[in-house]
């Protein structure tokens, strides 16, 4: 139905055609996909386009004659902003989440019909029917639990070369117990089978896993469309006065690199020439742009703010301060991997009980005076009426159901174990800029200019790409202003707009050096009068409420900044916060891990680079989705939007998310607590036994939909 | 017993024929795009070579 796509023919013509992914956040209805797929598919060069609106993303096959650059430059065109993805980084994670749909499929095909079978079994078929219906059921079952099976018995086999168990491990021996004994049964004729139980058992936990891997590519897929992924690079000069474009990783140390304003610089180096101000908020968390000029050393990953500038490359690639950063991060991340999941904790505990109880009960029957074969059968029983399936369901269900209330709310979670950390964090750490700041500069008094002189300012700062005039238009849009008729707008780099309004002469100017020291401002100027308006890095609307409510959680928080001291304090009064300024990422792992060793679990909340090694040792981490694309990489879950509230949010759906998964834990314990007195007294039958788990699953779901609330 | 033997081969068979519709449905990629399923509906065709039904 939905197959065809937009193409343009090429006849008989053999090209070697590409593939290009682009992330489309902006697209939002069916006129957007049409819009898309007609307008990029009907390019010279391209073969076709397919969006998936679900994953925000446009494919394009296409061949050599059109590159991603000029591609993004057609999408934008047409209205939509576009980034590259590469080509299929979920690759792996694609295809384990396909085995393990095709295995529930599997599973469900084989329970269907082995519980048709087996239906009419307990409803009394007899002799040469039964144990036709037998052999049926075993024909299904064994190739189904052979193939469905897999993901449990390589995971089993793993923990187990390793000398430990998981949950997998009894779900295992469960299944392939009761497959045996009850081919065992087919074969010599006689007990009961209990092929149904063992393949109910298959469906019930696929199900499960099914559900954790969609939410992971979910909530990966989301991330990735946030992400800026914009292959990092710079117009190069070349002896001539041209210019050419270089990847960041073939720089060299030598090259002289033309970076305009607004861009980032994509290696360390020295200005050549020209003068600048730069804003290093992403790697050092100071908010004042730093003035730059001739022989001053710029940092890569900072954002050239007001002026053009070359600069001579000094360290490229793996030898700037960013790849530095990277490394710790890599190194601080380790730590995170002991972590060990709630399930498999429960496991550690549950499947030698289990073990034990089954192996008891065998050998009771047997001083009692019963034979191998019954003995044996009764164990069978105990193993699969105390099979986890309820409790393989418990943990999934309830995480999938929490993400999904939390993505709603525009909280990204990247896996169930990120939620599990987030239930145990009882101290905040906050970055200051651009996390608890917005990061972005807002013009400061703009309620002092009158009606005239705020729209004359928006007439010229809507005239520009200067940093400072789009804040300052940004601004004044929201406060609903219109723009005056100015006429002969004109700009001067590095000095500013200026323009003629009814006779006079109107700018957005530089103002003079004592103003620019303490920060960003622009003067305008109307006539004869000119005010400066200053330029400053807002707190977030709700932090005040935010940090009211992780109080009231009670995780006290406290402010790691690499900003200066009075930035922090400023910031920290105003949030009632204690608060670490000069932080160096060392300083900030420093930080995390002095309170960890007094026994804390740590929540990071950052966004720049500077944070990344912070984000990756804390205990849990959340980044504001204008975050880095490091700082997002590194973070648990990436919240989106303005609001700060979502970091109470998360930490409060996460317990509560744990405290259903523990409810989950005892409702599982409890039926089996109920059930095995009889599977050890031998009073369990197949029916029971499908009737108990098939319940059990039933109930276990129906608690975890209670978290569909749980993210407000 | 003998509308044993055409009903099993029946009720195998339906079966069969819904597991290999779910695994075409998704090998074919049917569950990639569900949101975007659900809205390409509404796209009214113009032209030829517009996107199709």
């Amino acid at each position: 139905m939905n197959s065809s796509i937009a193409a343009t023919d090429f006849t008989g013509d053999v090209r070697h055609l590409e593939d290009s992914r682009f992330a489309v956040p902006g697209m939002r209805c069916a006129g957007c996909i049409a819009k898309l797929e007609s307008g990029i598919g009907g390019l010279a060069g391209v073969a076709a386009a397919r969006v998936n609106f679900s994953a925000k993303q446009l494919a394009v096959s296409h061949d050599e004659s059109i590159d991603d650059r000029a591609l993004i430059a057609e999408i934008g065109k047409l209205g939509f902003e576009a980034q590259p993805l590469s080509v299929n980084p979920l690759g792996a994670d694609h295809a384990e989440r396909r085995q393990l749909t095709r295995a529930l499929g599997v599973s469900g095909f084989g329970m269907m019909n082995i519980m048709l079978l087996s239906v009419s079994i307990w409803s009394g078929a007899a002799d040469i029917t039964r144990e036709l219906f037998y052999w049926l059921s075993a024909m299904i079952a064994v190739p189904v639990v052979a193939y469905a099976g897999r993901p449990f018995f390589s995971s089993a086999w793993m923990a187990l070369r390793h000398g430990r168990t998981n949950m997998d491990v009894p779900i295992s021996i469960g299944v392939l117990l009761a497959t045996g004994m009850s081919m065992y049964e087919t074969v010599f004729g006689g007990g009961e089978a209990y092929f149904e139980g063992s393949v109910m058992l298959l469906f019930f936990l696929l199900a499960g896993r099914v559900l954790d891997a969609m939410m992971r590519d979910r909530a990966r897929a989301g991330i990735e469309a946030l992400l800026r992924q914009q292959a990092p690079g710079a117009m190069v000069l070349d002896g001539i006065g041209a210019t050419r474009w270089v990847k960041a990783a073939d720089l060299k140390p030598g090259d002289r690199m033309l970076v305009a304003a607004g861009e980032n610089f994509a290696a360390d180096g020295v200005i050549e020439d020209g003068s600048t101000s730069c804003d290093l908020s992403l790697i050092s968390g100071e908010s004042a742009p730093q003035r730059r000029t001739a022989d001053d050393t710029v940092l890569a990953g900072s954002v050239n703010l007001s002026a053009p500038v070359t600069v001579r490359i000094t360290a490229a690639g793996p030898d700037t301060i960013i790849a530095d950063i990277a490394r710790l991060m890599d190194e601080a991340g380790q730590s995170r991997g002991r972590y060990v999941r709630i399930a498999d904790r429960a496991a550690k505990l549950y499947a030698p009980a289990v073990h034990a109880l089954a192996a008891l009960s065998c050998v009771g029957w047997l001083i009692a005076g019963a034979g191998w074969h019954q003995a044996l059968t009764i164990a069978t029983a105990v193993l699969i009426i105390t099979c986890p399936c309820a409790l393989g369901l418990a943990v999934p269900v309830s995480q999938v159901v929490a993400a999904g209330a939390l993505m709603r709310r525009g909280i990204l979670v990247k896996d169930g174990s990120a939620l599990e950390r987030f239930a145990l964090v009882d101290r905040a750490l906050f970055d200051k800029t651009g996390t608890l700041t917005l990061g972005r500069m807002e013009p400061l008094g703009l309620e002092a200019l009158s009606a005239e002189q705020a729209s004359v300012a928006l007439a010229l700062a809507q005239s520009s790409r200067h940093p400072i005039s789009r804040a300052l238009h940004r601004a004044l849009k929201e406060r609903g202003v219109s723009p005056a008729p100015v006429e002969q707008i004109g700009e001067e780099q590095g000095r500013g707009v200026h323009g003629l309004y009814r006779g006079a002469r109107v700018a957005l100017e530089r103002p003079a050096q004592d103003a620019a020291t303490t920060g960003a401002a622009t003067r305008l100027v109307v006539g004869d009068t000119h005010i400066d308006i200053m330029l400053a890095d807002g707190l977030r609307p709700d932090a005040g409420q935010a940090m009211a409510r992780l109080a009231a959680l009670n995780v006290p928080a406290s402010i790691v900044s690499g900003d200066r001291e009075e930035a922090v304090t400023q910031i920290a009064t105003a949030l009632g916060l204690p608060a670490q300024a000069h932080a160096l990422p060392q300083d900030k792992i420093a930080a995390i891990q002095a309170l960890q060793a007094e026994g804390h679990k740590v929540l990071m909340v950052g966004d720049g680079l500077n944070d990344g090694p912070a984000l990756a040792a804390a205990n849990a981490s959340l980044a504001p989705g204008s975050a880095t694309d490091m700082g997002q990489q590194a973070a648990d879950a990436v919240f989106t939007g303005d609001s700060l509230v979502a970091v109470p949010v998360m930490i409060d759906a996460a317990r509560r998310t744990m405290r259903v998964v523990r409810e989950n834990f005892v409702l599982a314990i409890g039926y089996n607590v109920l059930a095995v007195p009889l599977a050890i007294l031998g009073y369990v039958t197949p029916l029971l036994a499908a009737i108990a788990m098939s319940t059990s699953s039933v109930i276990v779901i129906a608690n975890a939909l209670r978290l569909r609330s749980c993210a407000r | 017993m003998n509308g044993l033997l055409i009903l099993i081969p029946i009720a195998l068979g339906l079966g069969l024929s819904g597991l290999s519709a779910f695994l075409w449905a998704m090998g074919d990629g049917q569950f990639e795009d569900p949101d975007g399923a659900a809205i390409r509906i509404l796209i009214d065709d113009e032209g030829p070579g517009d996107v199709g039904a």
